[in-house]
């Protein structure tokens, strides 16, 4: 390769040496041979020499990222629990498919006895599923004063249920469900403020999302039937939705996904609440 | 059982899985969402592991294969990242800025992914030629020679502190 005059070491040394030589991989008689034969070309020493303080410098350059603790999101028990949580999730889903293909309108008992031995987060949402039904039933028959502000000032409305409610909000669009919005108002529920938006239809049909804050970690969808009124319900970043309407249930859930991706996605960093 | 003999193998081999991670993505936090999902792959797969197989290995090969299918999907369709993620995996983050000549990280991102996790592999995370020779699907006999190629043009980079003439066209 080099220096055709230069002493022919005894066993030849090819480039997979070298390597082996800048990686540190060489022991005894090779390792010999090899600086035996860098001694005998400088040039070829030189770029050997050179590899090996760019791996060297690699290498520390690094270290301190290697030597960083571990953050918790990668202990192995959290990712365990994690994944854990997830098939929960995943059954409770499920099982929410499950009950809106397999059984029609109407038979929600089904529903609720699928869901009381799930996880913690469950009472949550379920409580979020009650408040607002209950609101739902009280105010969706209201002729006169179905709503509190109207949508006729909906700036001002969107503005004062965030304030109350301590999360930004934005009235989701439910247009290409037939549904536009009529107006909002606030509500008590337990010690916090809940926020109602209601919503009807062409043919005077009404449904509302209703959102407060709700301790309890992230869950599912959760279907609740009650009477007439459908609700499927979630908790997202300490705040728990629910949609609630006099609707089938696979009608209700596209638009419950609809809202959840409406609210998810306008609102990515909000504070616990 | 299983599952805490998981932990106690897998906890001593995250910092080095996170610093290849890093060295690829250049971005702290993704490079923690790649080796997040390495390891909830590796969990997923537990028990298909090859019982006699190098642990560390088998998750090098699959953090790789994790980014480089992540990076082809960004090729694909684009940018679909949030603007303030939106670091490009793999390009060059500073076409033409001079590079400090002690600043070999840096040069690494001009290297073809497979050299810079070549040299990362085997200069950094000591793993053997034939442990990287699996890593990188390349028979054992092309690994010395593109270890070889990778630290050419490595040097060739950092002398002469321009990445022009190395851009990638494809």
């Amino acid at each position: 390769m080099t220096g055709n005059d230069a002493p022919v070491p005894a066993v030849p040394i090819g480039e997979e040496e070298l390597q082996a030589f800048v990686d540190d991989r060489l022991a005894g008689p090779r390792r010999a041979a090899v600086e035996a034969y860098l001694a005998d070309h400088p040039e070829v020493a030189g770029r050997v020499a050179l590899e090996r303080r760019q791996r060297t410098t690699l290498r520390g350059q690094l270290e301190s990222k290697f030597a960083e603790p571990v953050p918790p999101r990668l202990w192995i028990a959290n990712i365990q629990a994690a994944r854990r949580a997830r098939w929960l999730r995943r059954g409770r889903v499920a099982a929410a498919a499950l009950v809106i293909f397999a059984i029609g309108a109407g038979s929600g008992w089904f529903a609720s006895r699928l869901q009381p031995q799930q996880t913690a987060a469950a009472p949550a949402t379920t409580a979020v599923a009650r408040s607002a039904a209950a609101a739902y039933r009280t105010f969706v028959v209201e002729v006169a004063h179905p709503v509190e502000v109207g949508v006729a000032q909906e700036a001002h409305l969107v503005q004062w249920l965030s304030k109350r409610l301590g999360r930004k909000l934005a009235a989701p669009d439910l247009s290409p469900f037939g549904y536009r919005l009529m107006g909002g108002r606030l509500l008590p529920a337990d010690s916090v403020a809940a926020a109602q938006l209601m919503y009807e239809d062409a043919s005077g049909k009404r449904l509302t999302v209703y959102v407060r804050a709700a301790d309890g970690t992230e869950t599912a969808f959760r279907f609740q039937q009650e009477g007439d009124a459908a609700t499927f319900a979630w908790i997202d970043q300490g705040f728990g939705f629910a949609v609630t309407a006099t609707a089938g249930r696979d009608e209700l859930l596209p638009i419950a996904e609809a809202v959840y991706r409406g609210f998810g996605g306008v609102e990515g960093g909000v504070r616990k609440g | 059982m299983a599952r805490d003999d998981a932990g106690a193998l897998l906890e001593p081999l995250i910092p080095a899985l996170r610093r290849y991670a890093y060295s690829l993505v250049r971005d702290h936090s993704a490079a923690d969402d790649l080796v997040q999902d390495t390891l909830e792959r590796a969990l997923s797969r537990w028990f298909l592991r090859r019982a006699d197989g190098d642990l560390r290995a088998w998750l090098f090969t699959i953090l790789r294969n994790l980014y480089i299918s992540a990076y082809r999907r960004r090729r694909r369709h684009g940018t679909e990242v949030a603007i303030d993620d939106a670091t490009p995996i793999g390009t060059p983050a500073r076409q033409e800025a001079a590079l400090e000549a002690q600043d070999v990280l840096s040069a690494l991102d001009h290297l073809p992914e497979e050299q810079k996790s070549l040299l990362l592999l085997v200069g950094v995370e000591d793993l053997s030629y034939a442990d990287a020779a699996r890593i990188l699907d390349l028979p054992m006999g092309t690994v010395m020679s593109r270890l070889s190629r990778a630290r050419q043009r490595l040097r060739s980079i950092l002398e002469t502190g321009r990445t022009t003439l190395l851009r990638r066209v494809k």
